[in-house]
Parts: C-alpha cells; structure tokens; sequence
C-alpha cells in the first residue's frame, strides 16, 4: 500500500495551461488550451472567436463598395491587399479593365504592403525569442512605409486606397521619389537585419528544427504564403494566378526545403528582396492615365459565382461571392490564409517545449482578426 | 486537364449519374461545378485526390452557404500537381437537423472550416474528430449565417 501512494505521488500527469487571451505572444486575443506533460506539449487547442465581427454576415447587407472598407479590418497588416481582392472581384464580374496605371500603382501599393507586414512580423519575431532590438528597428523602417501611405491615401494603417474601377485618388507627385528612396535605404538595412538575427547562434539554436511542417502536410492543412513555402510547397498565387501587374515582373518564388521555424524565417527575409525587386522594376514604368474608371454609384454584380484569389503577406485570401444580381451579395466568404494557418498548429507543436511554441507561433505570423473575421 | 477532360473522366467513375445526383455545370462560374448528392459526396471525394489524373491534393476554400430551401457546402478543389481547378456543391433539404460526411479524412484542412460551418449554418459532420462551435460559445442560439436567423440587439438592418 504504500508503495503505490509513492508512486501515485511521483506519476507523471497531464494538466492543461490556458495561453492567452491576453498573452504577448499570440499578438492578439487569441486563447490557446495547452494540455501539458511536464514541458512537453500533448494538445494545443485554439480557443477562438473574442474579436468575431462576423463581417460575412455583414456583407450581405452592405454595397459593394462598402464591404471594401470591412476588409481592412480583416488582417489589417495587409489592408491593401485585401482591398485589392475585393475590388478585383468586383471588376471581374462586371468585367469591367483597370487602366494601366491602376495595375501597377496597385503592384507597387501590394508589394510595399508586404514588406511593411513583414518588417513588423520581423520585429515581434525578434521580441517573441528574446531580442528586443528587433522590434525597434523593425519599427523604425516600417515607419518610413506608413509616411509614405500617409502621403498618398492619408491613412497609415487601414488605408481604403482600392476602390472597385481603380483608385480612390490618384498618387502623390511625390510617390515615385520616395519610394525609391525607401528602396535604397531598406536594401542596405535587410544586411543589418541579417548580421542581427539571422545569424545570430541562439536564435538559429531556437529556431532551427522547431515545429517541423512536411510538404504532404502543409498541402493537406491549406497552408499558403511562407508557411507553406517554407515546407518546399510552392503556392505563391503571384506566379500560379497571377493578378493586376504580377504578370509583367519577374522575380523568384522564395522557396525552403526544411520547413521548420528557420525555414520559415528565411522565407520572409528572401521576400523582402523579391518585394524590392518587383517595386524596381515597376516605379519607373508607372503609365500615363487615368486612375479609376467610373463605376455606377449602385454596383450590381451579374447573378453568378465570382472567386478571386490574392497572395497577401500572410498567404492566399480568398473572396467568394455568390451574387443573385442585386446590390448585396447573397452570400460572401473570405478564406483567410490565417485561419488555415492556425489549423496546423497542433500537428506542429505537440511534442515540443511551450518555449518553441512561442517561436513557432511567431512564425506562422498570426494576425487574430484575420482568423476570426 | 481542361474542364471538359475533367467532366468525362468523372463521369466514368459514377455508371448511374442520375442516382448519384451527379451534374455538371460552367454557366455563371469561372470553374467547373459539380453538384453531387450526400450519400456519394466521399466517395466522389476521395477518388478526386487519390486519382492521378485528377489530384486535387489542396482544399482551398470550404464555405457553408444557405440556398433558402436547401443548406450546403462548397468545396474549392485545386491540384498542386496539374494546377487545375474544381467546384463541389453538396445540399441536404434538411434544415432542422442537417447532417453531411466529413472529408477530415482526405484533407485536414476540413477540421477548422467544417466547425466554421457548424458554427454558422448548423450543419453536422459526421465522423468529424470535434464537433464544436469554433467562434462562438456553446450555449449559444441559433445559427447566425443562415438567411432565417433573427437577433434584434447585435444585427442592424436597414
């Protein structure tokens, strides 16, 4: 007998922990059920909905031109891009062309947006193991992009800049020059970035090896974006869907093989110069013309099924609309790249430490609104 | 393969289409439709990802949508190998209790979208690994995404 009240004493169990909804490391309010053993992870079960708006059902009583604006408040990292999504829906259902112009300022915005997402998500993901420099030199080069939206749509985070038929004003005389300043100050700093974090021992000793996602995995899990490129995947709906400018650039797809958090990290740093490289070929050639083509003030999509696919900073968002050719859609789904993302979670993180939970999560770059719309 | 190619070869695998609830369909749709009856959805389904010719290996979007007289899903289909495209609709007349097959089997990416669906339509998957509600809490009323759904204090209407 009392042999076994000793044992019973020193038994390993399975408890549960809650991460969030206000832990700094879910960037945002995000639960996390953790069941645990000691250490090691055995569950991670999301735990979500806190800042649900239900924009879908919202969309299905607001006009076309209205929902432009819901999206902004989706992943707001990426707010360009989503509106971009949108409005390309939009036109193709009334197959309505975007002048030129519009294509490549719309490029241009997208491809700034991303680098602005990633500069943040670099900035965390140095906070998140340990390095607070990060943060602020993320910041500070971020900064440099959030003038220059201010400068052209008077916005800095969520910008409403798309408009369905184009753009909402046409951009700043100053634009061009600006960005190509950025252009040239962000390349000699990706180096800085690198001499800090990337090869930084401890970091790589965190990071290399974690959370370890297969190819077969992310495909079945829906992964997109730099998760899933990570994981030698290639889905980058710039090359396979190519939308407004994409098709006139040339770049690489940024592409890992090992698919663990490094992988993932490495992704985003090769993206930075993709991103710069597609803003370089583009500033110059920005066409003469028009920047919007004029849209009915009612905005009536043909009765009809209209998916339009974008890569935003985080993967591939999806808009879905069924319209029954009234002034609402009858039914509108976003698929969120988040949301998917999040879904592989459990199968990566089981097994490991709660520390490389939070290097992993950092990696997937979670953005909570995106997940709960 | 082009749609057309699509359409024969999935019409092979099913003799009787007419039992099956199989039809086809490309008016107002970029894709190729298929409309498929509940009791055939996973076989139809698993032979879309194990076929070679066809491997639609990456579930792309899942979203529950309320036809008025019917609930159901559609399935946005993309292979990673051949890089083509599909649509799969499903419908059950059934709105008290509505109850459809999971494809959690096939893709995993089917485990968060289909309590999404629950969440929101009602729908029940069976054979699912979870079926919970997602975003909202358990005690809640009602499925918020169905065109019948009514809250006076947290919808506007215009």
């Amino acid at each position: 007998m009392e042999t076994t009240t000793v044992q019973s004493n020193f038994k390993s169990e399975e408890y549960f922990i809650n991460m969030g909804p206000q832990h700094p490391a879910t960037h945002g309010v995000l639960r996390l059920v953790l069941t645990i053993d000691g250490e090691i992870i055995k569950k991670v079960d999301p735990d979500l909905g806190y800042i649900h708006r239900s924009i879908e059902k919202m969309c299905e009583r607001d006009s076309y031109q209205q929902i432009v604006h819901l999206t902004d408040r989706m992943d707001y990292l990426s707010s360009n891009i989503n509106n971009e999504a949108v409005c390309l829906a939009v036109e193709n259902a009334l197959q309505l062309e975007v002048p030129d112009r519009v294509k490549v300022i719309r490029t241009i915005i997208g491809e700034l947006t991303r680098i602005s997402s990633h500069c943040l998500w670099w900035g965390v993901m140095g906070m998140d193991v340990g390095a607070l420099t990060t943060y602020f030199y993320g910041f500070r080069d971020r900064e440099l992009i959030n003038d220059i939206m201010e400068e052209t749509c008077g916005a800095r985070l969520t910008m409403n800049y798309n408009v369905p038929g184009g753009l909402m004003f046409d951009i700043h005389p100053n634009f061009v020059s600006r960005v190509k300043k950025f252009v040239a100050h962000f390349k000699t700093k990706i180096p800085e970035y690198d001499r800090l974090l990337t090869n930084n021992v401890i970091f790589q000793k965190r990071t290399k090896g974690v959370g370890v996602l297969s190819k077969e995995d992310a495909i079945s899990f829906g992964a997109s974006g730099p998760v899933g490129r990570a994981s030698g995947y290639s889905c980058d709906v710039r090359k396979y869907h190519p939308y407004s400018a994409l098709d006139r650039v040339t770049f690489n797809e940024a592409l890992q093989t090992e698919g663990d958090t490094f992988a993932r990290y490495k992704v985003r740093i090769q993206e930075f110069w993709e991103s710069l490289s597609i803003i370089e070929q583009l500033i110059d050639n920005i066409p003469e013309g028009e920047h919007r083509v004029p849209t009915n003030a009612v905005i009536k999509l043909p009765k009809g099924e209209y998916y339009q696919k974008v890569e935003t900073a985080r993967g591939e968002l999806g808009v879905y609309i069924i319209s029954t050719g009234t002034k609402n859609p009858y039914r509108l789904k976003f698929r969120s790249p988040g949301f998917s993302n999040l879904s592989l979670l459990n199968h990566i993180a089981v097994g490991g430490k709660i520390g490389d939970l939070v290097a992993t999560m950092a990696t997937l770059d979670l953005v909570i609104p995106d997940i709960d719309r | 393969m082009t749609n057309e190619a699509l359409q024969n070869n999935i019409t092979k695998w099913f003799p009787d289409a007419e039992a099956a609830g199989l039809t086809f369909s490309e008016e107002e749709s970029q894709f190729l439709n298929i409309d498929i009856s509940p009791n055939n959805l996973i076989e139809l389904m698993s032979k879309l990802k194990s076929n070679e010719d066809t491997s639609f290996d990456y579930l792309f979007c899942l979203s529950g949508v309320d036809w008025g007289e019917e609930l159901g899903v559609v399935y946005h289909l993309e292979s990673t190998l051949h890089r083509h495209q599909l649509v799969v609709k499903v419908r059950t007349p059934d709105r008290e209790n509505p109850t459809l097959d999971t494809v959690y089997s096939i893709w995993k990416t089917a485990e968060f979208h289909e309590r999404e669906v629950f969440d929101f339509f009602g729908i029940t998957f069976t054979g699912h690994p979870n079926m919970k509600r997602l975003f909202l809490t358990d005690e809640w009323q009602g499925y918020p995404l169905r065109k019948d759904y009514e809250d006076e204090i947290n919808m506007i209407l215009k």
